[in-house]
């Protein structure tokens, strides 16, 4: 059954995109060898396979923002020859980066016309026209965005709008969308499936890059898994399963659903109670935010980004100053007190940015794992480090984590994404923590490492330690929370059994419920 | 243990490759621009050479060049290693002279043993005072160090102006300089080579010490974590305020110490400073080709500390202007600085497959791990 496996599609007349035998190389890496995929006119076509596996490698290599060491692309019928971006959206292709690429104090209708501006006279743009012509784009497909709001104001959701609308002023008739989802609430990714809908009835055709099965099985008509450089196979959604693309896509069979008993909760390890704090422009974030985690229990927070998770985390951790409130770990209160001591105190914290805060990227795996306790024994004596019995325990705790490759002198900036994560967790549950924060646990990680993470994370509590959960990712706060706090505008809004609760009950709750929507999502649409 | 050892020569290959590839680029626009302008490369290169290396006393003058620039690129190098630019080191090289010429006349009657040290302490203890000002700014105030150790130097130089010329004046004040230092305070002059003095020694123990400081002791992994990632050195429990001080602090000591060794091994008094003397200045690039790494520093402390006293012999006997020196040490900045061009220059001449790899700092040598 998982055998590769390829349709013949030669039947078909009406193949939009050919890419013949793609290969691609960096240095000794084959990121793509000999890759064939085609994409049909009026198609959403899924390219699924873990981080790394080589589906955006590919499609740099069709937007002409790297080159093939081998193989052909052809599109509608014709041999293209695409060094470069300008080349790409010549033949009609547009592309939506993970990260989007505005210009936050530029308008809508800027950011869209940006780089094919009409021209009024000689230099001058013509705004007008401009906003005209986004207008009936937008008002074409359905794409609703504000014009002449500042993309700075503008939701993330409403972003990627303008991102696809960028794509089609440029009359791109095949839209690359990499991993588009990655950044959306539940209800945004319901309208992007309806978007995308919208814009394969009028004959434009979509390559969907993810490494989520659901939305391959949502909102994709085909779908081709790629698995370390090579095509796995092409398959209609129809005639398959997530359980078959799991396998497909790693190699093995894959455990989809997280399975862990009921919990037994003991004395309450965290309280935050009634907390304000600021971010880091000086808007109040935390608004008067309260919540208790016990031992044994997972308390999982869902919201949409911003909502203050991220400071949430960092005022237990000591990152951030508390204004007003009290935070209690074990009876003792530690707002305010110095990172360090909270780290002493049995607080375990797996950030959110595991490049930008959980590890020195440009440190040894060996110098990483002792990040917070480098200057306790065994780790140094006095003032001299000890190597050797670090090393010892980092091959330890590494090799129990199973990070690969198992090589302590390595840059930490040299392991995959997903191996980074598990160094990070390796490190921070190694330390015994009473109570364990986990940001956005899996983001950017594939099926494999997700599995692991969470598998990690309930052990954790089985062992009895208090976990708090933040994560954008719904599904994973379904599948891990024995109990779900939903915030909004820096607000605990309510908390919900998971077990009694649905995804649209959450949605709603993480937008303000339905009587004081944001301002933002109800303009957006 | 056979892939340690491979990972070890790769990266020194990498690390060798881009200052490699600056200094030949360098020497061969040098040859160039003596040869258009008249005069014979070969000429010009060779007595530089002989002039650096051709004589005992030649290359006794050579290490007395390079022994401040080891001081001042460490200096530069440590702080570098925190996420700070210490372009200050050159004023705190100017009170380390200062403090040290004090300290040299003024303590009497202690051994050789004893004064030499504490005017060397006292020289490097002064540069330090002298950078946590900026450090204690930076770290508290978040005031950017470019800024002010800039504008410490033009306070050391008017500072040590009024000191030799108000309090440390020496009787009878003809002229603008302080008392000689004693003779137990003096840097030993050693094997008969010129002006060599037991500097070179301090600044060789020094480079062990900053090698050893960064690399073995929880005070150096905290410098390196802060100065790579200030964020994940915060979430680490790391006080980066405390890290920065403490290295802005070492590094005036090490500016500070250069300042001693000059006073102490050869000019033994502090003289009025019509200028800056730029020992300071050229730490900065003896650290940034020298990779911020002491093995590094050393050796392109002695290239320039070389280059600087070739030249000498190469105006006097050759003719050639010992600017060219300057040039030659400008455009091996510039490439240093500019590494990505020489990275590029290097990928071209490879083979396809192994790009990737030599713009790694990879397998340049073509061996690579035989997996």
């Amino acid at each position: 059954m998982i055998a590769p496996m390829s349709r013949s599609l030669s039947d078909h007349s009406d193949i939009i995109l050919q890419m013949k035998q793609i290969t691609k190389r960096f240095g000794e890496l084959l990121a793509n060898d000999h890759i064939d995929f085609e994409v049909r006119r009026g198609e959403i076509h899924a390219l699924l396979g873990e981080n790394g596996a080589g589906k955006t490698t590919l499609m740099k290599i069709l937007y002409g923002l790297f080159s093939a060491d081998e193989g052909e692309i052809r599109i509608d019928g014709k041999t293209a020859t695409i060094t470069s971006p300008r080349d790409a959206i010549n033949r009609r292709i547009g592309m939506v980066h993970q990260h989007f690429m505005l210009v936050p104090a530029f308008t809508v209708a800027e950011n869209i016309i940006l780089g094919s501006e009409p021209a009024r006279h000689w230099m001058f743009v013509d705004s007008r026209e401009a906003a005209e012509r986004v207008k009936r784009l937008s008002e074409q497909y359905g794409l609703r965005v504000d014009a002449d709001a500042l993309v700075s104001d503008i939701s993330v959701g409403m972003q990627q709008r303008v991102e696809i609308l960028k794509a089609l002023y440029r009359d791109a008739d095949l839209l690359i969308l990499d991993e588009p989802t990655s950044v959306l609430t539940p209800q945004e990714t319901a309208e992007l499936g309806a978007t995308l809908r919208e814009l394969t009835s009028r004959g434009k055709s979509v390559v969907f890059i993810t490494h989520k099965l659901r939305e391959v099985m949502q909102f994709c008509d085909r779908v081709t898994v790629i698995r370390r450089g090579r095509k796995i196979g092409t398959l209609d959604t129809a005639d398959t399963d997530p359980d078959e693309l799991a396998s497909m896509m790693v190699g093995r069979a894959v455990s989809m659903t997280v399975s862990k008993s009921a919990s037994s909760p003991g004395d309450e390890v965290l309280a935050v109670n009634n907390v304000y704090a600021r971010d880091s422009r000086g808007v109040e974030a935390l608004r008067g935010l309260s919540l208790s985690v016990r031992a044994g229990e997972v308390l999982g927070v869902a919201g949409v980004e911003g909502n203050g998770q991220s400071e949430l985390v960092e005022v237990i951790a000591g990152l951030r100053r508390v204004d007003s409130g009290d935070i209690i770990l074990g009876g003792v209160s530690i707002a305010n007190m110095r990172p360090k001591d909270i780290l002493r105190m049995g607080v375990s914290h797996v950030p959110e940015d595991r490049q930008r805060r959980g590890l020195i990227l440009d440190f040894t795996v060996w110098e990483n794992m002792i990040l917070q306790i480098f200057d306790q024994p065994p780790h140094s004596r006095g003032l001299l480090l000890q190597p050797k019995q670090s090393k010892e325990s980092c091959y330890s705790l590494a090799s129990e984590f199973d990070v690969r490759p198992l090589d302590l002198e390595m840059r930490a900036g040299s392991l995959s994404g997903g191996n980074q994560q598990r160094l990070v967790l390796a490190r921070e549950l190694g330390r015994r923590p009473r109570l364990l924060i986990v940001s956005q646990p899996t983001r950017g990680l594939d099926v494999g490492a997700i599995e692991f993470v969470h598998q990690r994370i309930i052990e954790e509590r089985d062992q009895g330690t208090a976990v708090l959960l933040i994560s954008l990712d719904l599904d994973e706060i379904l599948s891990l929370s024995d109990r779900i706090a939903v915030i909004f505008e820096g607000r605990i809004a309510g908390t919900v059994d998971p077990a009694s609760t649905t995804e649209e009950e959450l949605g709603l709750m993480m937008t303000g419920g339905t009587t004081s929507r944001s301002k933002e999502v109800s303009s957006a649409w | 243990m056979v892939a340690g050892a491979k990972r070890l020569a790769r990266n020194a290959v990498g690390a060798v490759a881009v200052p490699a590839v600056a200094i030949a680029t360098a020497l061969i626009i040098g040859a160039i621009i003596v040869w258009r302008s008249g005069e014979n490369p070969l000429v010009a290169y060779s007595s530089l050479l002989t002039g650096a290396f051709g004589s005992r006393s030649g290359l006794g003058e050579s290490i007395v060049y390079t022994t401040p620039l080891i001081l001042t690129g460490l200096s530069v190098a440590l702080a570098f290693r925190c996420g700070l630019f210490n372009i200050g080191a050159e004023g705190q090289y100017i009170v380390g002279m200062t403090a040290s010429a004090w300290a040299g006349y003024a303590f009497t009657g202690l051994p050789a043993f004893l004064h030499v040290p504490i005017t060397v302490m006292t020289g490097a203890a002064a540069g330090a005072a002298w950078a946590a000002i900026p450090g204690a700014l930076k770290a508290r105030l978040g005031v950017h160090e470019v800024i002010n150790t800039i504008m410490m130097n033009h306070i050391a130089i008017y500072f040590t102006h009024y000191l030799v010329m108000g309090p440390l004046l020496a009787p009878p004040g003809n002229s603008p300089m302080t008392r000689p230092i004693a003779d137990t305070a003096k840097l030993q002059r050693m094997f008969g080579m010129g002006r060599l003095h037991a500097g070179i020694i301090v600044a060789l123990l020094a480079a062990v010490v900053v090698y050893y400081l960064l690399w073995k002791t929880t005070t150096g992994y905290q410098i390196r974590a802060v100065g790579l990632n200030q964020d994940a050195a915060r979430y680490g429990g790391i006080n980066p305020t405390k890290s920065m001080v403490i290295a802005m602090s070492i590094s005036g000591a090490l500016a500070g110490m250069a300042g001693a060794v000059q006073i102490q091994g050869l000019q033994y008094r502090f003289l009025d400073l019509f200028g800056f003397p730029g020992h300071g200045f050229d730490g900065i690039a003896v650290a940034l080709l020298g990779q911020n790494h002491p093995v590094g520093i050393v050796l392109s402390a002695l290239l320039f500390g070389s280059l600087a006293s070739g030249s000498m012999q190469m105006q006097s006997v050759a003719g050639i202007p010992k600017d060219l020196v300057g040039i030659i040490q400008a455009i091996i900045i510039f490439f240093v600085a500019a590494d990505q061009i020489i990275r590029r220059a290097i990928r071209l001449r490879l083979p396809g497959k192994t790009a990737a790899t030599a713009l790694k700092g990879g397998t340049i040598s073509g061996s690579g791990d035989a997996v």
